[in-house]
């Protein structure tokens, strides 16, 4: 496993919004958390990331070739030190930024250059300075918008503004990147698209990717474990077939859609 | 028809207004000598002012929500094809008239010229112009290196500082105290007082780490007034309200210094502070502290998912905030050779903020320029000295809904890519981007 | 003696108390909708003063008891008041809803520093004497640990928070500023005319801050156009002590932040009567930021 929580709990006042949630998640794989609205499934997320400290239960990390650590209370800059990356829900890029800087923000937490550095520019920050470029770019090629490069974060069409997010994630150079909905509010072709980005990511960038979804087609099509959570407990677990088939999941569902 | 309808708005408006401040504008009491002074004539002032305001506010306003869904047109087309930001600046548009572009200005056929007459002008300044006149300017260089420096707080870190001018109080008291206790001279005191202020910030920042950015103001705003406070009340060492009588002007090697020589001295070491901190300032936004400030700035939560340490980026701006206040501090006390708590005033705090929101938040030269413009104008047009405060919180309340970039808004830096990455061919895009979207 | 002295400091801080309330009514109120710091709001509670002062010059020429001319002027002043900060919402916080919290809050700093040198400017720089207009009252004509001004003001505080309470519980208004400052969309989405909502939150923010400024006013007896800018600092540390957006949680704040000036100012020194309520501020952020009545929130993600 490289991602384990185990009874991973985190109240709000008196709202319980994660419940007792034992997941994990193994090298090189897509797995998925899916569950209706207010699940409690991005403050999952906001655990593992380090964005709330959970109220109760542990969260582990095992690096691809490291050791197993306990991140549970870490900040999040810390835990995004080492190797989880994420995305928001709600688009949250730098939006006065351009969108190479914004990806090399994601890639300044492994440079050394300090203030010193920066007013002298000695040869090694220049030179550290120059690969951060050249590397943001070519992140940014591989993502698949590198024509932005020196737009404002802001001025993106809303697909590439996701598609940057993702861009920003990956230059933490992460072994296991969380999604939050990266298909909401895309167009079918877009979310194309983002299938095969996913599948590359995995498959070429060798990245591990949890991902949250709401669009059941992309989920079964990606993959290969599904999570489903309901009022912040875990209801099923299994493949994209066993879930499909689970009473419990389709009762959450179905229930979403009378009240709905 | 519309146009009567809004004929009739702005006149209703304009009704409101003199009313409104009928009690105050036109009546004036002195309870002291009993006397009452009727104004009328303000009356109609008012009314007329506020019918033509109110149109122009309209205009203004109107143009902004253009401006806006102009903007937002654009973000969701998909051929978005200059990545140049929409708000043009009235520099932008002036040179435009020219035929020009700020491009133009970095053009180094341009710039060479250009700096060196700037510098040439800079240069014979003090030496063409009266004594007088080298103080005024003195006075402005120093705010620019204040403004400066509130900008890497309040331009980069986004983060509203209301107590900046304690940390000019710091650094002028360094230099004031020790010179008057310890006989200590200007250049050993530069360094002490920029080390003080840059530790009295960092000493703020600890408690603030974790504040939203409203209390942040109240707080900064607060440790401003207990540093005057402290500096009132601890008259023991301080002097208190009197102050810090005759500190030393700079020395120059032991030399004697008539008074003129001595104010051109001091211009001189100012106007070279003032491109020391430039320099160092560009670099900073620049780098990779920069950015990372820049970042939290925009986005505190996002910026520590993507592995920021906040609270030491929030440390930074702070100490780096302050060691400039210090070194105005210390160049102001070596200017006026007398310094009291009364310079120190959350008033002076706002008209720094007032120069930074004016230029530009987190644009050098637009700090600059608001630095200059606020300190020289009210010098040099004497009617506005009176309203200059008056006129100060205008300008802020009028920046902040009209042009919230200021006179000359922050360009994001351009990165020039190599040839070869130019070219794109270097990495097949993962997942067919939307190069490949028809 | 020493009780004696206890006594006073105790009354003169629960008149702090109450002033201070009176002020951090509007910046609770405001701040539970808006989510803004109104710097300007100190202003407005000068602005009442001073009205106040110059309605009661005016009206002194109709020969009526000194009194019946200090209600109408101070009702005058209030009105006013109230047309002052509901403009000042219009003009410099209506255009910035949308727009950057700091955007909103540096414009509230230039609304204040407007006002105050308007005031200056059209008026004096000078401390101007005030008329002591507030009535004695009888039964305390044999006890001096209490003045009456002091019992006034505090008589009035209080019915003015039981008003308000009532105001906020069952009116219809009322009801719809609960629901904006508790979601603004959903507010929204359920009806509520938001926009209307904030003037009228900045009305009655207005209106008490006025009352505030005149009694104060009345009770220390000069004015200048500077007396709102600390006093209303003050009372959003009050505000913030409490729990920002919580009324009873200002009504404490308030309280607290008097009393503890008082006895601050005569128990440690004088000198040091306004860092106070800043070393309150610094602490009780670092210890608890949702304040004493608040509840703490976790921000949205
Ligand atoms: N900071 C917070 N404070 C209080 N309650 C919160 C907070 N964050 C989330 N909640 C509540 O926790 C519950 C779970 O929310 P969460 O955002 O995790 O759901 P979700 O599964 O991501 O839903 P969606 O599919 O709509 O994104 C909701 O009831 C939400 O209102
Ligand atoms: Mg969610």
């Amino acid at each position: 496993m490289i991602l384990k929580a185990t009874q991973l709990s985190m109240d709000f006042g008196g709202l319980r919004a994660v419940d007792r949630v034992d997941i994990e998640i193994h090298e090189g794989e897509i797995v998925a958390l899916i569950g209706p609205n207010g699940a409690g499934k991005t403050t999952f997320f906001n655990c593992v990331t380090g964005v709330y400290p959970p109220t109760e239960g542990q969260i582990h990390i095992n690096p691809p070739g490291g050791t197993e650590v306990s991140i549970t209370g870490l900040k999040p800059n810390r835990i995004a030190e080492r190797g989880l990356a994420r995305t928001f829900q709600n688009i949250r890029l730098f939006p006065n930024m351009t969108v190479l800087e914004n990806v090399m923000v994601g890639r300044d937490c492994r440079l050394k250059a300090g203030i010193l550095g920066a007013i002298l520019r000695d040869r090694r920050t220049r030179e550290e300075e120059e690969q951060v470029i050249h590397d943001s770019h070519e992140i940014l090629k591989k993502i698949g918008i590198e024509q932005h490069v020196n737009e404002q974060a802001k001025n993106l069409p809303y697909g590439a503004q996701r598609r940057l997010e993702i861009a920003r994630a990956i230059a933490t150079e992460p072994f296991l990147l969380l999604l939050d909905e990266p298909a909401a509010g895309m167009n079918p072709q877009e979310t194309r698209q983002l299938d095969d980005l996913i599948l590359r990511l995995r498959d070429v960038e060798k990245l591990t990717i949890f991902l949250i979804e709401h669009d059941m087609s992309l989920v079964m099509r990606l993959s290969e474990r599904i999570y489903v959570m309901d009022y912040g407990e875990l209801i099923a677990h299994g493949s994209p077939a066993e879930v499909k088939s689970n009473p419990l999941v389709i009762k959450a569902y179905l229930g979403e859609d009378v009240s709905a | 028809m519309e146009v009567l309808k809004e004929l009739r708005k702005s006149l209703l408006l304009a009704l409101w207004f003199v009313v409104l401040t009928f009690p105050i504008m036109v009546i004036r009491v002195n309870t002291i000598t009993d006397t009452i002074e009727w104004r009328w004539e303000r009356a109609i002032l008012m009314a007329v002012g506020s019918f033509v305001g109110s149109f122009l506010w309209k205009f203004l306003l109107a143009r902004q929500e253009a401006r806006k869904s102009r903007q937002t047109a654009k973000g969701s087309s998909e051929a978005s094809d200059d990545g140049a930001s929409a708000q043009k600046s009235l520099t932008e548009r002036l040179l435009a008239r020219l035929g020009w572009t700020r491009d133009t200005l970095r053009e180094k056929k341009v710039a060479i010229p250009a700096l060196a007459i700037l510098g040439a002008i800079v240069i014979v300044f003090p030496f063409v112009t009266s004594i007088y006149q080298s103080n005024i300017m003195i006075s402005a260089l120093i705010y620019v290196i204040l403004a400066l420096g509130l900008n890497v707080v309040l331009g980069l870190g986004n983060m509203l500082h209301l107590g900046f001018a304690a940390f000019y109080a710091i650094g002028a008291y360094t230099y004031g105290l020790l010179n008057h206790y310890f006989g200590v001279g200007f250049w050993i005191a530069l360094p002490l007082g920029a080390a003080a202020s840059a530790i009295a910030g960092i000493l703020l920042a600890i408690p603030v780490l974790r504040l939203r950015g409203d209390y942040l103001a109240i707080v900064t705003l607060a440790f401003g007034e207990i540093i005057r406070l402290l500096l009132v009340n601890l008259s023991g060492i301080t002097m208190g309200p009197s102050g810090v009588k005759s500190i030393s002007r700079p020395g120059l090697f032991g030399l004697d210094l008539s008074y003129t020589q001595a104010i051109t001295y001091t211009y001189f070491i100012c106007l070279a502070l003032v491109i020391f901190t430039v320099f160092i300032v560009h670099r900073l936004e620049n780098s990779r502290i920069g950015r990372q400030l820049v970042a939290m700035g925009e986005d505190d939560i996002a910026a520590r998912a993507m592995g920021v340490n906040t609270s030491r980026a929030k440390l930074t701006a702070f100490a780096l905030g302050a060691v400039w206040a210090g070194i105005a501090g210390v160049l102001f006390a070596a200017k006026t050779t007398f310094i009291n708590p009364d310079s120190f005033k959350v008033w002076d705090s706002v008209l720094i903020l007032c120069m930074v929101v004016l230029g530009g938040m987190a644009s050098i030269p637009g700090v600059i320029a608001g630095a200059l413009i606020l300190i020289l104008l009210p010098e040099y047009l004497r009617v506005f000295s009176d309203y200059r405060l008056l006129i100060f919180g205008a300008v802020l309340v009028i920046m902040m809904v009209f042009r919230p970039g200021g006179m000359i808004p922050k360009r994001r830096k351009a990165y020039k890519l190599r040839p070869e990455e130019l070219q794109g061919s270097a990495a097949v895009p993962v997942g067919g981007g939307e190069g490949d979207a028809p | 003696m020493d009780f004696e002295f206890f006594v006073n400091l105790l009354f003169s801080g629960l008149t702090r108390g109450s002033i201070y309330a009176l002020l951090a009514l509007g910046y609770t109120m405001v701040y539970g909708i808006v989510k803004l710091i109104n710097f300007a709001h100190g202003e407005v509670y000068m602005i009442g003063a001073f009205t106040t002062l110059i309605m009661v010059s005016v009206l002194t020429i109709l020969n009526l008891p000194i009194l019946a001319i200090a209600v109408i002027a101070a009702l005058v002043a209030i009105v006013w008041s109230a047309g002052y900060g509901y403009t000042l919402d219009k003009i410099a916080y209506k255009p910035l809803r949308e727009a950057p919290r700091l955007s909103a809050l540096i414009s509230a700093i230039g609304m204040s520093l407007f006002l105050q040198n308007y005031v200056r400017l059209a008026q004096t720089s000078d401390f101007l004497p005030f008329p002591r207009f507030l009535p004695t009252v009888r039964f305390l004509d044999n006890y001096d640990g209490l003045s009456s001004s002091q019992f006034i003001i505090f008589t009035t505080t209080t019915v003015v928070m039981v008003i308000l309470t009532i105001f906020i519980k069952f009116t219809r208004v009322g009801k719809s500023m609960r629901a904006a400052a508790q979601d603004r969309m959903m507010a929204t989405l359920t009806g509520v005319n938001v926009n209307k909502t904030i003037s009228v939150t900045f009305l009655i923010g207005s209106v008490t801050a006025a009352i505030g400024g005149i009694l104060i006013s009345a009770h220390v007896g000069q004015i200048n156009f500077y007396i709102g800018f600390l006093a209303g600092i003050k009372a959003f540390v009050a505000a913030v002590l409490g729990g920002i957006g919580s009324i009873p949680g200002a009504v404490l704040g308030s309280f607290v932040l008097g009393l503890t000036e008082s006895f601050g100012a005569g128990y440690i020194s004088s000198d040091y009567e306004d860092v106070f309520a800043f070393i309150i501020l610094v602490l009780i952020l670092i210890f608890r930021p949702s304040g004493i009545l608040g509840k703490p929130a976790a921000q949205k993600v």
